[in-house]
């Protein structure tokens, strides 16, 4: 008898377990907000774009993007646990709930907004692919690569851009796939390609890895559209506004020239766009469901998109970036936010 | 003298008391529980996953995939579906499956015997052989092969050149093609004529010895007739085979058969790795016949070499044959490490590229399980015949 109820209370708590995924989970922000942090999903270590350093701090572009959000959230900048993931883990890990936010250099499309289940909210870095090449095989254009062997990361967008392009040229190449672009570094180092191919601010990044950097060089041609950007599950409009309008925050914070060095005496601005910016006049903040002052947090802690730019990946930093079409639309690039208002 | 007592049965316990229907009823209830519980999971799946947004559905299948594969054993560019990639990637793992199979069987049989060499310094480099390859983890083995014996291969402007034909390079391994032209029909029947005449001289050579005692030269005699009959047939239909010389184009070359380095660093690693458990398995079924089945064959004047053959084989195999079955088992499994290497596997292929393309996670990985179940299982299953055949039978 005693067997018979302990089965009986076995099976029981059988279907506790089995049922408990249909009770309605809390929203993504009060759930960030009792757990205490912000989770979210980088690269297991791409320079400029999410990489820790020697200390185990995380820092890049794609880390900042999270940065600002936690401060946004909590005012506190480091309020941030990192998971690091590959190219073909990542939208799993968010589809899942086992981070909150995605910032790993996602491209935008339109298969994967639609039909995985997510939402892009924005793009923090206008890229391209294109060709990272040993200078001594003296080639100087993509044109010439017809026959080439070429590393590539698994699971990314790039693997069909280069049948595409190659396609379309009527060029033949073998595509040799890695699972992180580590990996697929360390194949071009090796020499089984000839060719690596990937996102051009990735190659720079990578390049600068390379034991000596100079011997390779990017091709000139740019191969594809790549609009890299934070990514949040579908089917939670809040949580998809903060992080669209964190980032929108920061491009408009540079644009009225609002910086982490000047924000404290912007407080006292009368320029009525900074004023909301900041939380001095109106509340945005309530609109979104954060704090009055969102705004600057954000700038207090991470600052505007420009500086987090020059920061990771700018000109002064190994990765070398110019801004590019990553400039404000004021200073000929495409980086254009919705007014804060 | 009462004869109603004696023909009465015991009263029938209600059902409820009764064993018989008590253990039918609990089983009822738990296979349903089972069924209940796949159900509500695969369905609170399904619905999560529709209101997240996410699709379902196993249409994907039939949509252009778009991405180049290095590797392929079935025709296939990337104008072809997703559907195509499942194959490509599945004949792949089959392919070094087989491969690592067979070799691990042999240097696994090679070692094992080397083990139990009366040789010293054999018996020793068989001991550090397996001692130190099955005890450093797989996927470092798969690395070092990788990238540290291959990658120091030369470039293929500089490749090892062996008679013109053969070319060596850090691309891999270039060997010419035969093409077979018009009229090698002939040569296939003459190897099929050759097989049946061989098998023939076998049963022939048996029920002779069996007969007279004499024994006939079978392997010798039989190994002549593989070699002349073909050749012959070969030479009457006039030669009708060329090869497809590989030769250096631009970044490569182009040509004949090319066999990647991911592969020969995948093959190596699954082989050496899995020899070294086969070895112990081999050693340990030599070992189980006792040494009185030696001193026997030796006492009734059995050469060595027939001793082992006849006596100490047949019986080891019946220790050897379940644990091998489980290494193979294991090689076809381990052979999804491709993944880490870029070998175009059934993982690297299907559950990688293919799975981050379409974002479909549960049916590619459900495909993808199903499909080494039945590898597993069908490993296992003709391993169970070869078990049955080598079985010891009761007489």
């Amino acid at each position: 008898m005693n067997n018979t109820k302990s089965i009986a209370i076995g099976t029981a708590m059988l279907c506790g377990v089995l049922a408990a995924p249909f009770a309605s989970a809390a929203t993504t922000l009060e759930a960030v907000k009792d757990k205490g942090h912000l989770q979210c999903g980088v690269t297991s270590g791409l320079p400029g774009f999410s990489q820790p350093d020697d200390e185990g701090n995380w820092t890049g572009i794609d880390v900042d993007t999270c940065r600002a959000v936690a401060a946004a959230i909590f005012g506190d900048g480091q309020a941030v646990e990192f998971t690091p993931l590959t190219a073909k883990e990542r939208f799993t890990a968010l589809q899942s709930g086992e981070i909150d936010m995605l910032s790993r250099n996602t491209t935008w499309t339109l298969t994967r907004d639609a039909s995985l289940g997510l939402n892009f909210a924005g793009v923090n870095y206008y890229d391209g692919q294109g060709f990272l090449i040993n200078k001594n095989l003296g080639v100087n254009d993509a044109t010439e690569l017809s026959g080439a062997t070429i590393c590539i990361q698994a699971g990314t967008t790039t693997e069909l851009n280069l049948n595409d392009y190659f396609r379309a040229k009527g060029m033949e190449y073998k595509p040799v796939v890695f699972d992180t672009s580590e990996q697929s570094l360390q194949g071009f180092v090796s020499g089984r390609c000839d060719v690596l191919t990937s996102d051009r601010s990735q190659l720079a990044a990578l390049r600068s890895k390379l034991a000596d950097p100079s011997s390779a060089k990017i091709l000139p041609n740019t191969i594809s559209k790549e609009p890299l950007g934070p990514v949040v599950r579908q089917g939670d409009d809040q949580w998809f506004n903060i992080v669209k309008w964190v980032l929108s925050v920061q491009i408009n914070a540079e644009e009225l020239g609002v910086t982490s060095k000047n924000v404290d005496e912007m407080l006292k601005s009368d320029n009525p766009s900074i004023k909301r910016l900041l939380g001095e006049d109106g509340d945005m903040g309530a609109k979104l469901g954060l704090q009055h002052d969102f705004g600057y947090e954000i700038l207090k802690h991470v600052g505007n998109y420009g500086e987090m730019y020059e920061r990771n990946v700018g000109p002064n930093t190994p990765v070398g970036l110019d801004r590019g079409v990553n400039a404000l639309w004021t200073d000929g690039g495409v980086l254009y936010a919705p007014p804060v208002r | 003298m009462n004869k109603q007592a004696i023909d009465s049965k015991p009263a029938s316990p209600k059902p409820w008391y009764d064993p018989r229907v008590r253990s039918v009823f609990f089983q009822v209830v738990a296979i349903a529980l089972v069924f209940w519980g796949g159900w509500t999971l695969i369905d609170n799946t399904l619905s999560n996953m529709e209101s997240r947004g996410i699709s379902t559905g196993f249409g994907f299948l039939d949509e252009t995939a778009g991405f180049g594969i290095i590797m392929s054993m079935v025709p296939y560019d990337a104008t072809m579906s997703y559907g195509r990639t499942f194959w490509v990637g599945l004949t792949n793992t089959l392919l070094v499956s087989a491969m690592g199979i067979v070799a691990a069987t042999i240097i696994g049989f090679i070692i094992g015997v080397a083990r139990l060499s009366s040789n010293w310094l054999v018996a020793k480099l068989a001991l550090v052989y397996i001692e130190v390859i099955r005890n450093i983890p797989l996927l470092l083995q798969i690395f070092f092969w990788y990238f540290a014996v291959l990658s120091s291969l030369p470039s293929p402007r500089q490749s090892v050149d062996v008679a013109g034909a053969v070319f060596l390079n850090n691309r891999g391994l270039y060997v010419p093609e035969p093409l077979t032209q018009d009229g090698f029909g002939l040569v296939w029947a003459a190897i099929a004529v050759a097989i049946a005449a061989v098998t023939g001289l076998r049963i022939w050579a048996k029920k002779r010895q069996l007969a007279t005692g004499d024994i006939f030269p079978t392997f010798r005699v039989g190994l002549a007739i593989l070699i002349i009959v073909p050749a012959l047939g070969y030479l009457a239909a006039g030669s009708p085979l060329t090869w497809d010389m590989p030769e250096l184009k631009g970044f490569n070359f182009g040509g004949g058969i090319t066999i990647i380095p991911e592969l020969a660093a995948l093959w190596f690693a699954l082989s050496l790795y899995t020899a070294s458990f086969i070895a112990e398995i081999v050693r340990s079924g030599i070992l189980s016949v006792s040494k009185g089945q030696t001193e026997a064959a030796k006492a009734l004047g059995l050469p060595s070499g027939l001793t082992l053959r006849l006596v100490v084989i047949p019986q080891a195999m019946r220790v050897i044959i379940p644990p091998l079955t489980s290494q193979y088992l294991n090689l076809a499994k381990n052979s999804s490490l491709a993944t880490a290497i870029g070998y175009p596997d059934l993982v690297a292929v299907f559950m990688g590229t293919t799975l981050n393309q379409t974002g479909q996670a549960v049916e590619v990985v459900a495909i993808t399980m199903a499909v080494y179940l039945t590898i597993s299982l069908s490993i296992s299953l003709v391993m169970n015949i070869y078990n049955r055949a080598v079985a010891i039978k009761e007489r």
